[in-house]
């Protein structure tokens, strides 16, 4: 049976994979740049409990707006 | 004789004891998501220390504690950037006195029903997007766009006076419930007074427009007369009294 996510859990991912897909957006020498970012961003905070959905809450609007304004394509590249 | 009491009162003024109070201030790190907001506690001597809360507050972060975050600019109740909860009242911490009284802690705590940015820093992009939405600028008509001067006359500037002082602190908006519960679609009190503002300009040619986009049930009919506004604007504006003469004004549109 496939798992089910909760609500929390569908936000977040659609987030990743928001983000995940605006990278081929970015100019082709710089992807690497963008999944690895990305990764390392989402990887921070895998260890937040899955039941603490204040922080989850928070890090998900930090997330949005980080995308919001990482998606300008006048962004060409991230370190 | 006079300067022999003028010595001993400043030799009082020396022998005086400490008065030391505690302040109670919220703090939270988003560095640390994780961890929970907490409240603080720093003791001050009132003796050594200003008479108003932000004073209360640099001396803090000077001495103290660095790391507390706050906004401040002008320290004279002009820029509305030190807004924030203190003693449970939204208000500008240079504005505030401290209560003198040691026994009582003061609790600071960042204004309510805001996301926070940092310890007392409220996150104000959507205050300041409801603020845009109403567009608070002078709109003319071409045709009527006067050669000179545009003048006006005394009396219709007489009508702008309580509305235009207003800093834009954001203490009315957040102290308002009907803003905490809607805050999505409430335009809240400030934004509002200030929508007034320009509606009863007599040099702005748009009201028609200005009270059309407030022809709904959310942006402005959220406001039940709580009155909370009007109770706790620092600069002791009336936005509710704005709010009615705008529902009074649109009533039978």
């Amino acid at each position: 049976m496939a798992k089910k996510f909760s609500g929390l859990q569908k936000e977040a991912l659609t987030l990743y994979r928001k983000c995940l897909r605006s990278v081929y957006e970015k100019p082709v020498e710089n992807r690497q740049n963008w999944f690895s970012y990305i990764h390392s961003e989402f990887n921070k905070y895998r260890k937040v409990s899955r039941r603490d959905f204040a922080t989850i809450e928070h890090l998900l609007r930090l997330g949005n707006r980080r995308y919001e304004m990482y998606k300008n394509p006048s962004i060409k590249n991230v370190h | 004789m006079k300067l022999l009491t003028f010595t001993r009162s400043l030799a009082t003024q020396a022998a005086k004891l400490p008065n030391i109070k505690t302040f109670k201030i919220y703090r939270w790190n988003p560095d640390t998501p994780e961890i929970k907001p907490t409240m603080k506690s720093y003791q001050l001597d009132l003796n050594q220390t200003g008479p108003m809360v932000l004073d209360a507050l640099l001396k803090i972060k000077n001495e103290q504690d660095p790391t507390l975050t706050l906004r401040r600019s002008c320290r004279e109740g002009i820029c509305g950037s030190c807004a924030m909860n203190i003693g449970g009242r939204n208000t500008l911490a240079c504005l505030c006195k401290i209560d003198t009284d040691s026994k009582k802690d003061l609790k600071i705590y960042p204004l309510p029903h805001m996301y926070i940015v940092r310890d007392l820093v409220p996150d104000l992009t959507h205050f300041y997007k409801q603020y845009k939405s109403i567009k608070p600028y002078l709109q003319i008509d071409e045709s009527k766009l006067p050669e000179r001067e545009n003048i006006q006359s005394v009396e219709d500037r007489a009508k702008l006076d309580g509305l235009y002082e207003c800093i834009l602190c954001a203490c009315c908006s957040t102290s308002c419930p009907s803003y905490w519960w809607n805050q999505q679609e409430y335009l809240g009190p400030a934004v509002l007074m200030q929508a007034y503002r320009w509606m009863i300009d007599s040099r702005d040619t748009a009201t028609n427009l200005r009270k059309e986009m407030l022809q709904n049930s959310m942006s402005l009919y959220r406001c039940h007369t709580i009155m909370n506004c009007s109770k706790t604007c620092p600069k002791g504006l009336n936005p509710g009294g704005a709010i009615a003469e705008i529902k009074k004004s649109m009533a039978f549109d």
